[in-house]
C-alpha cells in the first residue's frame, strides 16, 4: 500500500505524477524531450537505458514498463531480456553496450563512471550528447524508480496492465494524457 | 577534465545545463518548485535535505553548493548545517526534520529501504503527506543531479570562497535559468 494517499486506479508512477502535478510537469518534459525528442539514438536504445538502470535499482513496476516498451518499439523480446541479462553478450551495437555500461555505472553513483567506459563508449562511435544524455536518462531514472519505490506506489502482476502502459509510452509518450486519467477507472 | 566537451567554463551543474539547455530548462523549474516553495517545509529544510543527500552521494560541488544555499537562509548559521551533516540526530532542529532526513537517508540507497516505520514516525512528528512526498522527491531529485554532475566528471571550484558567493545568486534569484545562465561569481 502506497505511504500516501494515490488513486487507486493509478498504480506506479502514474499516482504519484497526478498527486503532485506541479511538480510533475518538469518531470514529464524532461523524460519526453529525453527519450521521444530528436536524437542520434532510436526510441528503442533509449527505452534499453531506462531499463537496464530500473533493473539494476530493482524497481519492478518501472522495469516491467520500460521492457514492454522497449519491445514494442523493437517488436521483438529478445533484445530486452537479453541486455537485462548481460548487456556485452546481449544482441545490440558496440556503441549500445557501451553506452548501457555507462549507464548501469550511473545506476551505481556519478562517481563510477570512468574515463575508461566513456573512452570505449567514443571508439565506438558515441557523441559526446549521446554520452550526455545516456548519463541524464540513467539519471532521471535513479530519480524515478526512488520516487516509486521510496511511497512505496502499487505494482501490478497483471503482465496485460503493462502490454496497455507499453503502448501509451509508444503512442503517447511521457506527456500527461489531455483528456486525464479518469478514463482508466473500472 | 569533464567526460566531455561541455564547451563552457561554468562548475557543476551549471556546465552540463549549459550545454544542453533544452533539457537544462525543465531541470530548473523541478529545482525551484521543490527547493524554494514555501508551503509545507520551508526553503532551508528543503537545501538541507538536498545538501545531505548529495554528501551521502559524495557529490562535492552539490552537497557545499547546497549546504551554503541552507546557510543563507538560516541566517548564516553555517554551525547547523555542519551539524546537520555530521550527526542531524543530534542538531538542534526539529524531530520532524529529523524523521524526514532519515528517510532521504534511505532513498538515497533505494526507494525499497524506505519503511512504513520510517513513514509512521515521520507522521507522529507532525509530517504532512505533502512533507513526506516532498522529503522523497527532493533525495529522488538530487540522486538524479549529484549523478549528473559526476557522471560527467563536471569541475568543482576548490576555492571554497566561492560557494557562498553563488549561494548568495541562487538564494536572490532562484533556481531556473539562472542556473545555467547567470555568470560565476569572481
Amino acid at each position: 500500500m502506497p505511504y500516501i494517499p494515490l488513486e487507486e486506479h493509478l498504480p506506479g508512477i502514474t499516482g504519484l505524477l497526478e498527486y503532485r502535478k506541479d511538480t510533475a510537469a518538469p518531470i514529464r518534459e524532461l523524460t519526453q524531450i529525453l527519450l521521444r525528442g530528436p536524437s542520434t539514438l532510436t526510441e528503442g536504445e533509449r527505452e534499453l537505458i531506462a531499463t537496464i538502470v530500473s533493473h539494476r535499482n530493482e524497481c519492478k513496476f518501472c522495469t516491467t514498463a520500460h521492457t514492454a516498451a522497449v519491445d514494442i518499439l523493437l517488436g521483438e523480446e529478445n533484445t530486452s531480456a537479453k541486455v537485462k541479462q548481460d548487456i556485452m553478450t546481449a544482441p545490440v551495437s558496440d556503441k549500445m553496450k557501451a553506452l548501457l555500461t555507462i549507464a548501469a555505472q550511473v545506476q551505481q553513483s556519478g562517481k563510477s563512471v570512468t574515463t575508461e567506459s566513456v573512452q570505449k563508449a567514443k571508439d565506438a562511435g558515441a557523441t559526446d550528447l549521446e554520452i550526455h544524455d545516456t548519463v541524464l536518462i540513467a539519471a532521471l531514472f535513479c530519480l524515478y524508480n526512488r520516487y516509486v519505490d521510496g511511497l512505496s506506489t502499487v505494482t501490478p502482476t497483471d503482465p496485460a496492465y503493462y502490454k496497455g502502459l507499453g503502448e501509451r509510452l509508444k503512442n503517447h509518450g511521457y506527456n500527461r494524457l489531455p483528456q486525464g486519467y479518469d478514463h482508466l477507472k473500472k | 577534465m569533464p567526460h566531455i566537451n561541455l564547451k563552457n567554463d561554468l562548475p557543476g551543474i551549471r556546465s552540463a545545463m549549459a550545454y544542453s539547455p533544452k533539457t537544462a530548462a525543465p531541470m530548473g523549474v523541478l529545482a525551484e518548485i521543490l527547493l524554494r516553495s514555501n508551503k509545507g517545509l520551508a526553503p532551508a529544510e528543503r537545501e538541507l535535505i538536498g545538501m545531505y543527500v548529495s554528501y551521502l552521494n559524495d557529490c562535492f560541488y552539490c552537497h557545499h553548493s547546497h549546504g551554503e544555499i541552507a546557510c543563507i537562509y538560516l541566517d548564516g548559521d553555517r554551525e547547523l548545517v555542519e551539524q546537520v551533516r555530521k550527526d542531524y540526530n543530534k542538531a538542534p532542529i526539529p524531530d520532524k526534520l529529523k524523521s524526514l532526513l532519515a528517510i532521504a537517508a534511505k532513498v538515497q540507497q533505494g526507494g525499497k529501504f524506505v519503511t512504513a516505520e520510517d513513514v509512521e514516525r515521520a507522521r507522529e512528528n507532525g509530517a504532512t503527506d505533502m512533507d513526506i512526498h516532498d522529503a522523497v522527491l527532493i533525495a529522488a531529485a538530487f540522486c538524479m543531479f549529484n549523478r549528473y554532475v559526476d557522471g560527467l566528471a563536471t569541475t568543482a571550484p576548490t576555492d571554497m570562497s566561492s560557494y557562498p558567493l553563488r549561494a548568495k545568486q541562487v538564494a536572490e534569484n532562484g533556481y531556473g535559468s539562472h542556473i545555467y545562465t547567470a555568470r560565476q561569481p569572481a
